[in-house]
């Protein structure tokens, strides 16, 4: 029985100023998955400013080598700059297959990174498979609602993977040795600049990074009352606050809240939807929660046909009894 | 100046989806299909920036088989001004399209492309980047906000990006390549004027292999299965038992 060649695998990771981004351990699980089953080796490739501390937290996981490209013409993640440099170390390397976990981060470089290497690319895989002398993936499609299994023609693969579908992998001991990336600035493109990034609300998890992800829906009428509930929860609950696009539409949350199809796919232990009504496109991002909760004043809202505990109810008497109480406890 | 907006037919997004019985794709019989949601923003975004700056192009553009006709008609009578479908029946992938859409580029000389940053059908969210980097130029993906030219920088596009973070400002030189997200605008909708007037409106036909494009794609679907559901639970009556049930039963909080 034929089985695929060792692969040479390289991971991009992705930090946010110099945080390491947790869900880039699932993108680690899936290289060493398949390096077990093919008897290659993965690299993890970092790019930024300053970015020692994210090569440190990268260090026990196994990689060959932790490539590391620490320059300012790098502080900020411009996709003309970033993609040439990955494109390079991937010829420089040999890499057979080039993935990250899905984000924006990822989505917005690696497609460019694919047509620099004249690749196919996939986004969205849950699984991978070797077959004969090559690969299957599985890949999610139409809102999640349809699973693809789909092969990659070509020297080098390139694919992004959803977090909730690997397991963050055991730290496997000895430090990966750290190789510096020559970064030449003049070289780089610069056609895109970076000008200013919003401040974010501190002090609460990202949605794609919570164990609880308490989301709120159109049931809420001002931002001040979401804040006060769904945010007053989230905090009692130690969790992350989400939305539906209802309420990013309406202007009462800002867009990075926004949970489905087309904003953040989550996968924590408890989904706790507030007044949601669960349109098939933002139930598309929380598929893969372990328990889906919900609340909503409509008892045939179609939230609670995927709902594992559903309470009939108003979430502005409902979400204050459950801070009050959960709070005591 | 020029824009280039690709729309792509895609199943409606409020259709639900059947699969054919073998899985081999789709089951289209009854689908009614439309011009992919974000694609529309982009085209509507395009539409708007010549409302503002005044002589503008609009050259809307579909890769596909005959039917696509629809979709680029939809489009002209949104108010583009002209329509090239690139006639091709079998499947393609991202790369393909962006090396189509490469081959557009080079004839028709656009100073931007706008497009949807996503199809509804596959999600897949890569062509539009592809055809930044084939053609070396920049890209400002899932904007929510756009400013061109004016003031100081007329060679360039300010634009809001939609990321994880939260929004980013980023500039870009022109030409460049620019996906929608959805809070960009609200497309408008079809009059019957416009119907009319598309219809006058020229479409051209062409081929890949008239462009000089060797669209094989790299990816190949093997089999299409629908996605594991998630199942209704149980209700409970009361905030005290739906926190009974998280903590002893689900003990997840």
């Amino acid at each position: 029985m034929n089985s695929p060649n060792p692969q040479n695998v390289l991971v991009i990771a992705e930090h946010d100023e110099g945080q390491l981004k947790l869900t880039t351990l699932a993108a680690v699980a899936c290289a060493k998955q398949i390096c077990a089953d093919t008897g290659g080796s993965f690299d993890i490739l970092i790019l930024g400013e300053s970015i020692g501390p994210v090569a440190e937290a990268l260090q026990d996981y196994g990689a060959a080598d932790l490539l590391v490209g620490d320059h300012a013409a790098l502080k900020h993640p411009l996709a003309d700059k970033y993609a040439q440099v990955i494109a390079e170390q991937a010829k420089a390397r040999g890499a057979t297959m080039l993935l990250a976990t899905a984000s924006t981060f990822s989505k917005d470089i690696l497609p460019r990174v694919a047509a620099l290497l004249d690749a196919g690319m996939l986004g969205d895989v849950t699984a991978v498979a070797p077959e004969g002398d090559d690969f299957t993936f599985h890949r999610v499609m139409y809102a999640g609602n349809v699973i693809a299994t789909v092969t990659l023609a070509g020297p080098v693969k390139v694919f992004t993977v959803r977090a909730a579908a690997f397991s963050a992998p055991e730290k496997a001991g000895a430090g990966s040795p750290i190789v510096s990336v020559e970064v030449g600035p003049e070289s780089l493109p610069h056609q895109m600049e970076f000008v200013s990034r919003e401040e974010r609300p501190a002090g609460r998890p990202d949605s794609t990074e919570a164990r609880i992800v308490v989301s709120g829906g159109r049931a809420f009428k001002n931002a001040e009352d979401f804040e006060k509930l769904v945010g007053g929860l989230a905090d009692v609950l130690g969790g992350a606050v989400g939305s539906s696009r209802a309420l990013v539409d309406s202007g009462i949350t800002p867009n990075s809240l926004q949970i489905g199809q087309t904003g953040k796919v989550v996968a924590p232990e408890l989904y706790l939807g507030l007044g949601i009504s669960g349109a098939i496109q933002h139930l598309a991002g929380i598929k893969d929660a372990k328990i889906v909760a919900a609340v909503n004043q409509d008892p045939e809202a179609p939230i609670f046909e995927v709902a594992d505990y559903g309470l009939v109810g108003d979430v502005y008497q409902v979400v204050p009894e459950l801070i009050q109480k959960l709070k005591k406890a | 100046m020029k824009i280039l907006v690709p729309l792509k037919r895609v199943p409606d997004p409020d259709t639900k989806i059947r699969l054919k019985a073998d899985g081999s794709g789709i089951d289209a019989d009854g689908v009614k299909f439309s011009i992919n949601p974000f694609d529309a923003i982009a085209l509507e975004e395009a539409l708007q920036q010549r409302d503002q700056i005044g002589a503008v192009e609009i050259l809307v553009v579909s890769i596909g088989p005959a039917d696509c006709q629809e979709q680029l008609r939809a489009g002209m009578a949104m108010g583009a001004d002209r329509a090239l479908l690139v006639r091709h029946d079998a499947e393609l992938d991202s790369l393909a399209i962006a090396k189509i859409l490469e081959a557009i580029y080079r004839r028709e000389q656009p100073d931007l492309v706008l497009m949807g940053k996503q199809a509804i059908d596959d999600d897949s969210n890569q062509a539009g980047q592809m055809l930044a980097a084939l053609l070396g130029i920049g890209q400002a993906t899932f904007i929510s906000k756009l400013g061109l030219g004016g003031g100081e920088n007329p060679s360039k596009a300010t634009c809001c990006r939609e990321t994880d973070a939260g929004l980013e400002t980023i500039e870009v030189t022109l030409p460049a390549i620019l996906t929608a997200d959805l809070r960009l605008n609200e497309p408008r909708y079809v009059t019957a004027l416009g119907i009319m007037k598309a219809k006058k409106k020229p479409l051209e036909e062409t081929t890949a292999g008239e462009l000089g494009v060797d669209p094989a794609p790299r990816t190949r679907v093997l089999k299409l299965a629908a996605a594991p559901g998630r199942k209704a639970g149980v209700r409970v009556k009361t905030v005290d038992e739906l926190i009974q049930k998280l903590r002893d039963e689900a003990r997840v909080i």
